[in-house]
């Protein structure tokens, strides 16, 4: 019962972690490998504001706009021009980004891993019964994930912005042809995706250590949270990032050193026996 | 009889193949032209260098008289075209009713409304909330119709729009068309089905290898006349 809950609020972060991805790869075809990379720099500019004297609850909340406009000018001056029926340039960029983001980072605050005092708040917990207690931090990730993804598929299927976010996915040059700015809502849809990285990694900074080579690591759980829920489905996002959790929980269970193994097995298997993924995207 | 549209030696490319080898072209405020040619007669890059989709040098396309050659689709469809495209290539991911909401972001005002395209096509809006690509083939072409009247266009233009439907659908299709005209609206229509295209429009251009071979008023032109411009044989 404990593993069930922990991997289950396990799969609550790494849903924050991979709605981002998830929301630009169906919007424009983009996959960004430069992801998880954002998430630390996230974190790292959550520390920096604590560092700087606000409480951390209001140095995250700062996080948030500052991701935003950092998407949509990386967007509208880096990504749209990678963006073609070749998906080659986006690939080569943000692994470029990758390794950008991963040496300023060191430059800056160097190897060390790196975390913020919460007054004991990433610890706070409480007992469900007698031998089974449970964390409050892991409790807000977990409710903010499904909030962000439910908030997500409700954009996507009731606001005009979702409408173009679709159209402009299924075909840009008709989409254009409607009088869509396509580079515009492409723009729109990464700063989005960065508020989500923002988030995701001024939540991962409270709940533990970060460091500059970490988000290599943040990539591939988001990744296999992804292709595992299915392409362009947010909830299925969160249901492979809650399997990946489990997983991962039911093999740190096992033996401490086969968690993260347990996850990749579980991805391996998915990708083998349904690779559309758990809930595809389903198209009229 | 006030001119909407022309173009002057229009030329078109897509990379180092030419398509176009300088079209010159005529479009009046409410009349119905139609296009004919054979397949790779330039038809279709015609329409897209019209809407912005292949660049074209500005000064060969005049709208109202100023040069708009190579503008963004976006601006063309402010400026008031709109073309319902070959293939109908509606948004998968899209209601019906979404499809043509689509159609109304240039933000233009006009007669064209929702509940105006479902009393013309009663049967979209049995259909609104099906996915647009989920209906039959003459369906889809009411909603790309709709979808491009949304933007209430002062032109319209339609590529193919008989491709891949049956005779009692095409019928079906271009009976609807009076009432698009009948408020003034200028139409093109690019069409393989020749006796079609003479029968529905007042005036008829033949494209032949990037070039206009035939134009004329389309009561006039004889079958001998279009024949020898269309195969040019």
């Amino acid at each position: 019962m404990e593993t069930l809950l922990q991997g289950l609020l396990l799969g609550g972060l790494y849903g924050l972690f991979a709605l981002g991805l998830s929301l630009m790869f169906g919007v424009m075809r983009l996959t960004n490998t430069a992801h998880g990379d954002f998430i630390i720099l996230g974190s790292f500019s959550t520390f920096t504001l604590v560092s700087l004297g606000l409480a951390p609850w209001l140095a995250a909340l700062v996080t948030l706009p500052l991701a935003w406009l950092l998407g949509y000018a990386m967007q509208r001056l880096v990504l749209n021009g990678t963006l073609g029926k070749d998906p080659l340039p986006s690939l080569v960029v943000t692994f470029g980004l990758s390794i950008v983001i991963q040496n300023l980072l060191l430059e800056l605050f160097s190897a060390d891993p790196r975390s913020i005092d919460t007054d004991g708040f990433n610890t706070l917990g409480f007992a469900l019964t007698d031998d089974l207690s449970v964390g409050v931090l892991p409790i807000v990730i977990f409710v903010l994930a499904l909030l962000a993804a439910g908030g997500l598929q409700w954009i996507f299927k009731f606001t005009a912005l979702g409408r173009a976010f679709r159209a402009v996915s299924d075909d840009r040059e008709i989409a254009e042809l409607m009088g869509l700015n396509a580079r515009k809502i492409y723009a729109q849809a990464t700063a989005m995706a960065f508020v989500l990285m923002g988030l995701a990694g001024a939540l991962q900074v409270v709940r533990t250590t970060v460091s500059p080579a970490d988000g290599p690591m943040l990539l591939l759980f988001a990744f296999e949270a992804v292709i595992m829920g299915g392409m362009g489905s947010f909830w299925g996002t969160l249901a492979g990032s809650m399997l990946l959790g489990l997983t991962q929980q039911v093999g740190f269970r096992l033996d401490p050193g086969w968690g993260i193994w347990g996850g990749h097995l579980m991805f391996l298997f998915v990708l083998v026996m349904r690779p559309q993924g758990l809930f595809p995207k389903t198209r009229g | 009889m006030t001119t909407l549209l022309q173009t002057h030696q229009l030329k078109a490319f897509y990379g180092d193949a030419q398509a176009l080898f300088g079209v010159d072209f005529s479009l009046n405020a409410g009349e119905m032209v139609a296009i004919i040619g054979a397949n790779g007669a330039g038809k279709s890059t015609f329409l897209k260098a019209l809407t912005g989709l292949v660049k074209v040098p500005q000064e060969s396309i005049l709208w109202k008289g100023q040069p708009v050659g190579g503008r963004a689709p976006g601006d063309i469809v402010r400026l008031g075209l709109a073309m319902v495209p070959e293939g109908r290539r509606l948004f998968p991911s899209l209601s019906v009713e979404e499809n043509l909401l689509m159609g109304a972001n240039a933000g233009r005002k006009g007669p064209w409304t929702l509940q105006r395209l479902y009393t013309m096509f009663p049967i979209l809006e049995e259909k609104r909330l099906a996915p647009g690509t989920s209906l039959s083939g003459g369906q889809q072409q009411m909603v790309a119709i709709g979808r491009a009247l949304m933007s209430n266009p002062e032109v319209l233009l339609c590529d193919e729009l008989s491709l891949g439907l049956a005779p009692i659908v095409i019928r079906e299709i271009y009976n609807a068309m009076p009432a698009i005209t009948r408020e003034g609206m200028t139409v093109v229509i690019v069409e393989q089905d020749v006796s079609m295209a003479q029968r529905v429009s007042q005036r008829l251009y033949c494209f032949q290898e990037g070039l206009v071979s035939l134009q004329g008023s389309s009561d006039e032109l004889t079958r001998e006349q279009i024949s020898q411009a269309y195969f040019g044989v």
